[in-house]
């Protein structure tokens, strides 16, 4: 069993273990997780895909999952140091002196998923690397506004027609409270209303608003991967293929166009066009991310030099794009979401009896991964 | 969790202590060899028994290796068991039942008191080493030692009670000079056990500890390393009698609460001694012997000695095997949510299917609360709620052993659903129902597999009625019966083989006993009255607000059920009792019955004027002529089953030892007489069952 997950809990070191332990898999299951930032979820299913394709394993649960209301809140240097003073001071006066050098913002928690947030090479927050790409690909700030309105109408179209019915399952609380779906999505969302927020990571003029950004919220996704072998020593049905994977990596600070590299490179080593594509899961990190992807295929530039394309990618219709919402209306549990749109993929695809398509993801830290998909 | 690993390893975790030399021991139930440190290891391990317990020779063979030891002192003496279960459960029950010679009682008790003494006056430390369950004449022998060292698992307790009696091999004496008096009389007077963190805090135990460190352990007090328990100064104080006399009367003031004197003397003799003799070691003890012979040969004490064994005798019917895998439960009402986390709770895996989440929800939070009140760690809550899946689409149907039917009683539904289940599930795997009412030869019509269908009928509130009734019908076939009353085995409850009739045992027998007593508030005697007949018969609850706390719907239902399947001459339902039913006022559950109720509690006036000594008879004979008519029915096998299933599914006074066991001790012919009599006054309904002819 292979899990990923990005903010490990300090009581579950493992939670692959912890997780294959408590579904009751036995003792015996071995489980690791994986992390590679938010692209720990598709890890899981790739490292599961190339283990079975080597011929190690036959049936394996991969998954992802997120906790991220479970964030620890971190001490700052300072204070740690002043505790550790403290707790190693011998006698009454020695720890007197001690207590007597505390001040006051000890007591003030650095938030652990912040930081999280943050690269460490480049020092900017994600939201500020898609402020660049943004600006790079020149997308307002209302074309992304609009987009993430679209996407609150697809999940809530979703969700009301019963696409998601199979695909997410419901909570229950200890309380009784039954979580039915997704509670993020704002149908009643607009663009007048959207365009009031005040931008989240570079003020007074960024673009990057909390209504536009994926929302911070937990969640978990589990797929079966098996073997022929495995197929038919369970009786199972399976419903798609992976055909190949990619991983590809650029400059942190335009981590959000890494999609555009794994998938383009995806296409040219299967020799596919935009049209063999039916269907596109590209994670919804930031709406001026996805859009700058977008429009990075458009650019023959950018394709001819960066992706050794002879011309553009070309264009990919909006209705072959996240049709069922995404991270901006659903939330980005950020292990659990390149998991969750490798599921939603092959479902849509099979709602929309679509043969072929891409799960591609950004990753903080300057990296993306991508999976082709198809409907068996 | 199963793990092969662990599973070979875990014979070496028992600490045994040196094993004894091959020429093989000279006693059929002890064990002895020395440590390196000269430390004398005397296991116990009964001979052909599960669980050790002090018949005669265990005793007669401990004696015998204490004159031993007395010749030739070891360093230490540790007594523990060898039993994976436990330390010793007690004394040997065989022994009590049915004695009437008081002298003989008495000369086997100085005997047993002198191998104690015995024991406690070896010149040597003395260790028990105390692992899982240390009840009754275990925990005496186990205070006869100067240490006891417990292992985590442990669990001490006095249960004599719970049969009628007190300790008798000293332990009166002992545990309340061991330990604040009060805490040990609660003990005893409440049969509860302590577990081993509880025992250290009350200095029952000196230690408490691993394993893998018992040996350690034992080393270090033979070293002196651990200071004894010790009487302390506040166990002195109870040495003046004018203040044991003041928590006497205490004590009795609540023990009357709990279990009336007249049917219960046990509690009052225990603190009678206690007071009296409490000052006194030495002569507590032959006191205790008095008291203890006088209650062995009490109708009570005898009584419960019977209902012990009736529980031995059903739990023998849940034959032993593997416990199912994985448990279905279809539909999560009250009755169905409950199975289910009871089954999680009892370390199965569970699937609780419904069509809609707001009832699993409510589900899963009472099974929440539930695991709350009986669970003593946060992980063991955890692992059982784990283990308890809500599950909308009845996936857990492919998987299941067993697949268990709780939805309403209706049998075109109960049919769509086993139509739709039997042709997912898993070869073998065994289909029940939870109906009260319906017929299993109706339910069965149809099914692919009716020799592996059968009626699992649970009472409510689950986690605390120990019975289940299982319920065999023309088709089925003797393994799925098997395998239904071994499941009942593995939720530690009871199993009562009933045949498919209406109401079963429980229910038939219930119901003329409720629908007389709304007879009688019909003809205006008052509910507290009608209620106070029972009670003082020695009824846990009264019939009208037991009849609250069942539903008055559900009263209704299953008497008008009754009436129309059996020829037998019933009451009609009273009009008052349609009426409620019909307004809604349907019991504890809404709030208002024919009581109504405040926070789980029925309010009564308490002005009422006491009963008539009719009116217990006119409530119980009818009951008592329903068993005789299940009896002769055969839709159950034998007394022992019926009274069984009244005690342990209605709490039928069990110091009456069941209704036939009552009608037995009563005369079989001077209850007819009486039923006859009241025939004569009240009707058709009295008319006795022609089976108290046949019973001898």
């Amino acid at each position: 069993m292979i899990l990923g997950c990005v903010n490990v809990i300090a009581d579950e070191q493992n939670p692959a273990r912890v997780a294959a332990l408590r579904l009751g898999m036995g003792a015996a299951m071995t489980a690791f997780t994986v992390q590679i930032n938010c692209g720990s979820g598709m890890q899981s299913i790739d490292t599961a895909f190339r283990t079975i394709r080597e011929g190690s394993a036959d049936l394996i649960l991969a998954g992802g999952t997120e906790a991220l209301s479970h964030s620890p809140l971190i001490l700052r240097e300072a204070a740690v140091e002043w505790f550790a003073a403290l707790s190693s001071a011998k006698g009454a006066v020695a720890k007197a002196k001690v207590l007597a050098n505390f001040r006051p913002d000890f007591a003030v928690p650095v938030i652990g998923l912040e930081r999280g947030l943050t690269d460490p090479v480049v020092d900017l927050n994600m939201g500020q690397t898609a402020e660049i790409v943004a600006h790079l690909f020149d997308i307002s700030r209302l074309q992304a506004d609009e987009y993430a309105v679209e996407s609150h109408r697809r999940l809530a179209r979703a969700q009301a027609e019963g696409y998601l019915a199979n695909e997410v399952v419901p909570a229950f609380a200890r309380d009784g409270t039954v979580y039915e779906q997704d509670n993020g999505v704002r149908p009643d969302s607009s663009v007048e209303k959207l365009a009031q927020l005040k931008p989240a990571f570079e003020k007074p003029w960024g673009k990057v608003t909390p209504g536009n950004s994926s929302q911070i919220t937990d969640g978990a996704s589990w797929v079966i991967l098996a073997s022929e072998k495995a197929v038919k020593e369970h009786g199972l049905q399976p419903i798609a293929v992976i055909r190949d994977s990619e991983w590809s990596a650029l400059d942190p600070s335009i981590m959000g166009l890494g999609p555009v590299l794994c998938s383009s490179t995806l296409m040219k080593r299967h020799r596919l066009s935009l049209d063999d594509i039916a269907l596109w899961e590209l994670n919804e990190a930031f709406a001026a991310q996805v859009l700058a992807c977008l429009a990075a295929f458009e650019d023959e530039d950018f394709c001819r030099r960066v992706l050794g394309w002879e011309g553009a990618v070309g264009r990919i219709d909006r209705d072959r794009l996240n049709v069922d919402g995404g991270a901006i209306s659903l939330g980005h549990p950020v292990g659990t979401s390149g998991n969750r749109i490798v599921l939603h993929l092959v479902n849509a695809m099979r709602r929309l009896n679509l043969k072929r398509g891409i799960a591609t993801e950004c990753i903080g830290g300057g990296q993306g991964g991508a999976m082709l998909i198809e409907i068996v | 969790m199963q793990d092969k690993v662990w599973s070979a390893l875990k014979e070496r975790d028992m600490e045994r202590g040196p094993r004894p030399d091959a020429s093989g021991s000279v006693w059929e139930n002890w064990r002895m060899a020395l440590d390196s440190n000269g430390v004398a290891w005397l296991t116990l391990d009964k001979k052909d028994a599960s669980a050790n317990t002090l018949s005669e020779d265990v005793m007669r063979e401990l004696d015998g290796i204490l004159a031993g030891l007395e010749r030739n002192p070891p360093k230490g003496l540790v007594i523990r068991s060898a039993k994976e279960s436990g330390f010793i459960a007690g004394a040997d029950i065989n022994q009590f039942k049915g004695v009437t010679d008081a002298e003989a009682v008495k000369a086997a008790l100085r005997f047993g008191h002198a191998v104690v003494d015995r024991l406690e006056a070896l010149p040597v430390p003395t260790i028990a080493v105390i692992h899982g369950y240390c009840l009754g004449g275990g925990l005496e022998i186990a205070l006869a030692c100067k240490y006891r060292i417990a292992r985590n698992d442990a669990s001490l307790g006095f249960p004599e009670i719970l049969l009628g009696l007190h300790p008798g091999l000293g332990g009166t004496a002992r545990a309340t000079t061991l330990i604040d008096p009060v805490e040990a009389m609660t003990m005893m007077l409440t049969g509860k056990s302590v577990h081993a963190k509880k025992a250290k805090a009350l200095g029952l135990v000196d230690a408490v500890t691993e394993e893998r460190h018992i040996a350690t352990a034992v080393a270090a007090v033979v070293k002196g390393e651990i200071p004894s328990a010790h009487q302390g100064l506040r166990a002195r104080v109870f040495d003046l009698g004018p203040t044991r006399a003041l928590l006497a009367k205490r004590m009795r003031a609540e023990a009357d609460k709990k279990a009336p004197p007249a049917h219960y003397p046990a509690p009052g003799a225990l603190i009678d001694l206690w007071e009296n003799f409490g000052g006194d070691r030495r002569r507590m003890k032959q006191e205790e012997i008095e008291s203890f012979a006088r209650l062995l040969l009490t109708d009570t004490a005898q009584n419960l000695i019977r209902v012990f064994f009736l529980r031995e005798h059903l739990k023998s019917l849940a034959v032993k095997g593997t416990p199912p895998a994985h448990v279905h439960v279809i539909g999560a009402g009250v009755m169905g949510g409950d199975i289910a986390a009871w089954c999680a709770w009892r370390g199965m895996n569970v699937t609780l299917a419904d069509m809609k989440a707001e009832p699993l929800g409510k589900a899963v939070k009472r099974a929440a609360e539930l695991y709350g009140k009986i669970g003593h760690s946060s992980i063991a809550i955890r692992d059982a709620l784990d283990r308890l899946v809500p599950d909308l689409h009845g996936d857990g149907v492919k998987g299941a052993d067993i697949v268990i039917e709780a939805v309403p009683e209706n049998a075109d539904l109960k049919h769509r659903i086993y139509a739709d289940v039997q042709a997912r599930m898993k070869p073998g795997a065994i289909l029940a129902t939870n109906t009260s009412s319906i017929p299993l030869e109706t339910l069965r019509a149809g099914l692919l597999h009716p020799d592996r269908f059968v009626g699992l009928h649970f009472f409510n509130p689950v986690s605390r009625m120990q019975l289940i009734e299982v319920v065999a019908h023309d088709g089925v076939g003797e393994d799925a019966l098997k395998a239904a009353r071994s499941f009942a085995g593995h939720l530690d409850r009871l199993p009562a083989s009933v045949k498919s009739a209406p109401g079963f045992l429980v229910n038939r027998a219930l119901t003329p006993y409720l629908l007389g007593a709304m007879l009688m508030l019909g003809e205006g005697t008052p509910k507290e009255t009608i209620d106070a007949a029972a009670t003082q018969f020695g009824m846990p609850v009264g019939p009208i607000e037991l009849a609250d706390q069942v539903g008055l719907d559900i009263c209704l239902e299953v008497g008008e059920m009754l009436k129309r399947e059996l020829d037998q001459p019933m009451p009609e339902a009273p009009a008052f009792l349609r009426e409620k039913v019909k307004a809604g006022d349907l019991g504890r559950k809404t709030g208002q019955g024919l009581y109504p109720w405040k926070d789980g509690q029925a309010v009564k006036a308490s002005d009422t004027p006491p009963p008539s000594p009719e009116m217990a008879d006119r409530l119980i004979l009818p009951l008592l002529n329903t068993c005789v008519a299940i009896l002769r029915e055969g839709v159950a096998p034998d007394e022992e089953t019926i009274d069984g299933g009244m005690i342990f599914g209605t709490g039928f006074a069990p110091f009456r030892g069941g209704p036939l066991a009552y009608a037995r001790a009563r005369g079989f012919e001077s209850v007819k007489q009486a039923l006859e009599a009241l025939q004569a006054k009240y009707g058709e309904r009295f008319r006795p069952d022609p089976g108290w002819d046949t019973l001898s």
